[in-house]
């Protein structure tokens, strides 16, 4: 709001006739320059979006209300009938249990496994560069050749995996067999190529925290768990809540690692993997050929991953304010700062800034 | 960028094809007019659609020199699916087909519910070439063939020699064949028998089997009106039964085919026979590899039986519809399957070509020299039964397939219930 505001005042001052009648063309044509070109400067980003994401989006909508087949095209108007009829199948809701179960495996673990690592990375290491650079290595691979791998891996009679477990004594698991195991296994590929990408992003925002809030942190006694919950969290809320975002939206929608987990590519006998987006394709370019249904199930997917990356973005909020929260009324940081100053007292110039950090601004102005 | 790549996809999915299937119709008359061949009389570029390896290169070659005026195209497309997805949805925009597309017989029934987008190849110069059964297959309810039969996959059994062998059973081609027998039920009692002396499990899977097995049923699935008959159908139940039977017996490896586990099991003594058409030669040979023993039996439970094959086809869309259709007619003539079997493998289809020499022959050397082309010949002509594919066949195939891998291949479900979810999936798919 305050960069349109901001223009307009010293617009006014620049045309010295009050009313607007007595407006040259020239001071006209200046005066909508002002205004309305950076709508123009900004505006093929919206063109672009508008045709490639917003018509396909409408249009989807359109589609899901007909019966409409891949080959033959448009059909009757039905309604709300491809929705009530998927939402009637079991497999829908299989899909369903599938992708959030993989998803929640798989964006959990990498989450919380990257930023880890980025913690590990961010420390004074050798070697630096190649380990930051290793990390990514498996994004480099492309999926399906990351699935061709992994499932045979995690084949299950003669899978590297079950041969290693029963190496040690432990019984063989049925990796494509049971739901929850196949899930693991997918959620494993997932993670291979992602958890490296994640990881620089993360280690990307944690080199842009000020020193300065570590070296107050250990002059207070924190330890290296405690500088990086207290400190390191906080400090990286507005990323974790992107990685979490589009770790959402990219997780619903996981079709390339279940897809080629098996040669049938349709989620297993009882589709123990078989996830939404896999079940679009399998509406629209499987023997229905219903691209009114699939378009329907698009649809639902759509709202779903709104709905969940709402609910993501609320809960990161909460739990990152909530550490902030916890860093600025904890008691223990005044009696620190105070103690601070007794032990050495050029230290006090440099704990000065601690007890007004910067993520207590971030974490006090919305709120 | 998975994410990008997530959202592009489901853009691509809901909204390009769907574009493309509404607007493709108008579009198809405008684009004929600015098409990429020149006028009558003159050059004409033929573009030819095929997957995996029909053996063409050659011939196409000599056809350019044998027409002069003529450019021919290939284009290959790595797998079946891949080719019959980017047909359906060139099908679906209303342009953009090949001349001469290749199509595998397993989704010709999804084609043929559109007769009119393919032109009718019927000609008195081609009558009596193909095998009755293949060209039944590419023909329509109207009687129209929309199709060039290529190549067929006459089934025969293969078997490890040296198990039998081991097993004190017989292990000689001849001696195999008719201790087989004619039947299933014989094909599984050899399989108790050799049971008794071998730890070796007798075949791959249930459902390898059952696949055979309804390849041999006039009306599994669907009636010729396109009634879904497949849960109601005794026969269906029966083999459904008979295959899980067995299983239970212990005759199944439960390797689903194609898996890792089934084609690490080639390695590893996984099952002592398979049913095997023509082109599965190669993949034993490939995954077998180093292994000793492996024979065919010139033999086939319960009748003939083929498993897969292909067409050449002309869509409507084909700008040189005439000129598209003798190329066809001529890659499909005898001699050039002869030439495309010598390069490739692929077993003609041609009465002609099954009758030559060079295929008389043929014999392979990883199969203990046996002569392959004269048992697949002999398969092919043992193949009595077309089996009506309608356009529902391949899903209610693919969900009794399911019923069977959930109980012998994952263990996770008894006959009985995954039989009632099958019945289920097939009502979803209404």
């Amino acid at each position: 709001m305050s960069t349109t505001v901001a223009p307009r005042r010293p617009a006014a001052p620049a045309a010295p006739t009050p009313p607007s009648g007595g407006l040259t063309w020239r001071q006209r044509l200046g005066i909508w320059d002002f205004r309305y070109s950076p709508y123009l400067y900004i505006s093929p980003f919206f063109v672009l979006f508008g045709i490639v994401g917003l018509f396909p989006l409408v249009y989807t909508f359109w589609v899901s209300l007909h019966e409409w087949s891949l080959i033959g095209g448009k059909g009757e108007f039905v309604g709300l009938g491809n929705y009530t009829q998927v939402i009637a199948q079991d497999n829908f809701w299989v899909g369903l249990r599938n992708t959030f179960s993989i998803f929640l495996l798989s964006g959990v673990t990498q989450t919380l496994g990257a930023l880890l690592l980025a913690a590990v990375l961010n420390q004074n290491i050798r070697a630096k560069t190649f380990w930051r650079m290793g990390v990514l290595l498996p994004f480099v691979v492309a999926p399906v050749a990351v699935g061709v791998i992994f499932s045979k891996m995690f084949a299950d009679q003669a899978g590297l995996i079950n041969t290693l477990l029963e190496g040690v004594g432990l019984p063989s698991v049925g990796w494509h067999s049971d739901v929850l195991a196949s899930h693991v296994a997918i959620a494993t590929m997932v993670n291979f190529r992602w958890t490296g990408y994640v990881t620089l992003i993360f280690l990307a925002a944690m080199q842009a925290i000020p020193k300065e809030l570590y070296e107050a942190a250990m002059i207070d006694g924190a330890g290296r768990v405690r500088q990086f919950l207290s400190v390191t969290v906080p400090m990286l809320r507005p990323t974790i809540i992107f990685v979490v975002i589009t770790a959402t939206i990219g997780g619903l929608q996981i079709f390339d690692e279940p897809r080629v987990f098996d040669q049938a590519g349709q989620g297993g006998s009882s589709r123990q993997w078989m996830t939404v987006t896999m079940y679009i394709y399998e509406l629209g370019w499987g023997a229905q050929q219903s691209f009114g249904r699939a378009a329907a199930v698009s649809w639902i997917l759509f709202l779903i991953i709104i709905g969940v990356g709402v609910l993501n973005y609320l809960l990161t909020r909460r739990i990152a304010t909530g550490e902030t929260t916890r860093t600025r009324t904890t008691p223990a940081a005044a009696p620190l700062v105070g103690t601070v100053p007794a032990g050495t007292a050029p230290a006090a110039a440099t704990t000065a800034p601690v007890s007004d950090p910067p993520p207590t601004r971030t974490g006090k102005d919305p709120s | 960028m998975r994410r990008r790549l997530a959202l592009a996809r489901i853009s691509t999915f809901a909204a390009v094809g769907l574009v493309l299937a509404g607007c493709g119709g108008d579009a198809e008359g405008d684009d004929t007019a600015e098409g990429g061949g020149t006028a009558e009389g003159g050059d004409i570029t033929l573009t030819v659609a095929t997957f995996n390896e029909f053996g063409y290169e050659d011939l196409v070659a000599d056809y350019e020199e044998a027409n002069p005026g003529v450019t021919v195209e290939l284009k290959k497309a790595a797998t079946a699916n891949e080719a019959r997805d980017n047909i359906l949805t060139r099908l679906a925009a209303g342009s953009g087909l090949s001349d001469v597309e290749a199509v595998e017989v397993d989704w010709l029934p999804q084609l043929k519910q559109y007769p009119d987008q393919w032109v009718d190849l019927g000609d008195e110069s081609v009558e009596g070439r193909w095998l009755d059964w293949k060209v039944e297959q590419a023909t329509t309810t109207d009687g129209a063939l929309i199709g060039y039969g290529t190549d067929i996959g006459p089934e025969a059994i293969c078997y490890r020699a040296d198990l039998l062998e081991d097993a004190g059973l017989p292990s000689e081609r001849e001696e195999v064949a008719d201790w087989l027998g004619d039947t299933w039920e014989d094909y599984f009692a050899a399989g108790r028998e050799f049971q008794e002396a071998s730890d070796v499990p007798w075949m791959e899977s249930a459902g390898a089997i059952y696949q055979a097995m309804v390849n041999q049923v006039e009306f599994a699935y669907e009636d010729t009106d396109g009634t879904v008959i497949a849960t109601e159908n005794p026969e269906v139940r029966e083999m459904y039964d008979q295959v899980l039977a067995a299983s239970e017996e212990g005759l199944s490896a439960h390797l689903a085919q194609w898996s890792d586990d089934w084609t690490t099991s080639f390695q590893r003594d996984g099952f002592a026979t398979m049913v095997c058409p023509s082109w599965m030669l190669g993949v034993i040979e490939g995954n077998a590899a180093e292994v000793e023993g492996w024979d065919i039996a010139d033999t086939f439970p319960g009748g003939g039986g083929n498993w897969g094959g292909s067409f050449l086809t002309v869509p409507t869309q084909s700008e040189h519809p005439e000129e598209a259709k003798a190329l066809a007619a001529w890659l499909t003539a005898p001699e050039q399957q002869i030439r495309a079997f010598q390069s490739k493998g692929t077993f003609p289809s041609q009465n002609e070509a099954l009758e030559s020499e060079v295929l008389a022959d043929t014999t392979n050397e990883f199969f203990n020299g046996a002569p392959t082309g004269e048992i697949f010949s002999a398969r092919a002509e043992a193949v009595t039964v077309v089996p009506f594919k309608g356009p529902m066949y391949a899903a209610v195939n693919d969900a009794i397939q399911q019923a069977l891998g959930r109980v012998d291949v994952d263990q996770t479900d008894d006959p009985e219930s995954s039989w009632a979810t099958f019945v289920n999936d097939v009502e979803a798919l209404g």
